[in-house]
């Protein structure tokens, strides 16, 4: 299962961020998890949100780029370790992260981590082959919701 | 013998015509007003007398076409140096019109018309605006500027005289422009090119998309712009896009225009006569060359051009064209040798950072070229907007354009340049010209 992530492009100036956040926030829209890349001149915001078709919509009206991407999103077992096991898995299968990142939910005992593969499909046949478990967006927002 | 046009020739406007005159006859008609108009204006024009005298001319030398080369040049100082009235060629009762542009430095220059010339003038434009396919039952919207500039007036009295509706909403007020086009059904425009982006840009933002609207034709001129950005416009605006060209020392819009082939400018040579030149020698180039368009006027009468060196540089297209024009064609101007910039003792022409970013990009983004002045040494910058066609979601997608981009100018330019991507909507959109350098080294 993959879910979409929204990427805007944003100059590398104070205040930027601000204004796609809170476009999305009038809009009733719930951004459950993002990172922010930055370079010196540019940055890009990574969001996941719970409309994204709305959200994707909404931004592209107000004059932004935005780019929707298939992320994948996964549950691990929040101890050490956990990470590793499962990027273990996918060593000698030509499968390349081209960015990643992590959040926790506070309570409860997982973390769910976004993976952006190169090649999706065959990132989630792999996962499901060795018994990992890869979430849907439902799923995604029920884990953040609990 | 002269090639009939195929499917416009049931409804060839009269005053097209002379479009398809057979080649001698233009020639003979070119020399017979040639010759009027080197003595009108060595008669009443004290500026042309005295350097024909100079140059040793009279205008009885004029004997044949290629004599025209005997003649002096006429530059656009010699009109801010005579402000206001001196090149006029017919007392001031005889001139129904004046207009003037604005200079970029100092004096405006002003242009003159008798009753005649305005004649001539609006039979160039009905001539241009039918070489684009319009006619009788077409509604033009005229949102070239009104007033002293001659664009306006120049295509206002054309499609008049042509037979279509005219709509004259002028420039600017763009959503204005987007509620008449849609209400009142228009199907051709006339303005610059860039503005007509402009007005792209800001239909999709009021939800309205021009190409399911009834405008069919576009009309575009006063600018240079590229085949690149007719594509798009013709794609995103759902019409054809023609290229016309004109200058108020000449005339104003109405000197040539495309035809349906889009293969080149058509001089309305009956008119006005053209030649390309080295700009460097002042010599003419050979058949096919690209140098610049110089231009006499063959009809006008309050204010004839001799040799007037436009600063537009083109080249002739050899072959006759499909559409069964006669007259001669020239290649669309993509630049003006004057809109040159030198920076770190390098040339640069706004158009080769075009072909640049669409060497890499396929389609040409907005962009402005910034030069500044640090610590006595220049620099020049390049803003690119970043488009939905080439953004990614990975900083290294990003990185990698923001080099190619930066190659690619080095490669054109000779000249190593900063790149900046910036976000869409982050350049000013012009009303008008587009303002493609912004040049701030005068002020550091």
């Amino acid at each position: 299962m993959k879910i979409h992530q929204l990427s805007l492009f944003l100059e590398n100036k104070p205040s930027q961020l601000t204004e796609p956040c809170r476009l999305l926030a009038d809009a009733g829209i719930d951004i459950r998890t993002l990172t922010l890349a930055d370079t010196e001149r540019f940055g890009i915001l990574r969001l996941i949100v719970s409309d994204w078709e709305k959200g994707a919509h909404l931004l592209r009206e107000a004059g932004y780029v935005v780019n929707v991407t298939e992320v994948v999103a996964v549950e691990v077992p929040d101890r050490p370790g956990g990470l590793a096991e499962l990027l273990g898995s996918f060593e000698n299968t030509g499968i390349n992260i081209e960015y990643m990142y992590a959040f926790t939910f506070g309570h409860g005992d997982t973390a769910v981590l976004i993976f952006r593969f190169d090649n999706p499909d065959a990132a989630i046949e792999r996962l499901k082959s060795v018994g990992i478990s890869v979430l849907g967006s439902t799923e995604v927002y029920q884990r953040i919701e609990k | 013998m002269t090639t009939i046009p195929d499917e416009d020739s049931l409804d060839l406007h009269p005053a097209s015509v002379p479009d398809y005159m057979q080649v001698p006859h233009m020639r003979a008609l070119q020399l017979e007003r040639l010759r009027s108009t080197v003595r009108r204006a060595y008669l009443h024009v004290e500026l042309y007398r005295q350097r024909m005298d100079q140059r040793n001319v009279r205008p009885e030398d004029i004997r044949t076409l290629d004599d025209v080369i005997r003649l002096p040049f006429t530059v656009k100082a010699d009109l801010r140096d005579s402000y206001p009235f001196g090149l006029f060629a017919s007392p001031l009762q005889e001139v129904v019109r004046l207009h003037a542009s604005s200079g970029t430095t100092g004096k405006p220059i002003v242009v003159a018309y008798t009753q005649h010339d305005l004649a001539v003038w609006t039979d160039a434009m009905v001539r241009t605006l039918a070489a684009c396919g319009l006619g009788c039952g077409d509604i033009i919207q005229n949102a070239y500027g009104y007033g002293l500039f001659t664009g306006g007036l120049g295509a206002h009295y054309g499609a008049e005289a042509l037979g279509a509706t005219v709509v004259p909403i002028s420039g600017g007020n763009t959503d204005r422009q987007i509620m008449v086009m849609k209400d009142f059904k228009v199907t051709a425009i006339c303005c610059t090119p860039t503005y007509f982006l402009h007005l792209l840009d800001r239909a999709g933002e009021m939800g309205i998309s021009i190409r399911e609207l009834p405008l069919r034709v576009g009309v575009f001129g006063a600018e240079p712009w590229s085949d690149s950005m007719r594509s798009r416009i013709e794609a995103a605006g759902g019409i054809k896009a023609y290229d016309i060209y004109g200058l108020s020392e000449i005339t104003g819009p109405g000197v040539g225009s495309e035809c349906r082939c889009q293969a080149g400018l058509h001089i309305f040579e009956d008119h006005f006569f053209p030649e390309i030149i080295d700009p460097d020698s002042g010599q003419p180039v050979a058949e096919g060359e690209e140098g610049e368009l110089v231009i006499t006027t063959l009809s006008k009468h309050a204010m004839p051009m001799l040799r007037y060196r436009t600063r537009d540089i083109s080249a002739f297209v050899p072959a006759p064209c499909h559409c069964g024009r006669t007259l001669r064609r020239i290649k669309r101007i993509t630049r003006r040798s004057d809109d040159m910039f030198i920076i770190r003792g390098v040339n640069v022409f706004p158009s080769q950072v075009e072909s640049a970013l669409l060497a890499v990009e396929g389609t040409l983004p907005h962009y402005q070229i910034i030069l500044r002045r640090e610590g006595g040494l220049d620099q020049m910058e390049v803003h690119v907007e970043v488009t939905p066609a080439v953004f990614s979601d990975k900083v290294g997608a990003l990185e990698n354009l923001h080099n190619k981009l930066g190659q690619s100018l080095h490669q054109t330019l000779g000249l190593r340049v900063e790149v900046r991507l910036v976000a869409p909507q982050a350049l000013k959109r012009s009303e008008g010209k587009a303002q493609r350098v912004i040049d701030q080294r005068n002020l550091a």
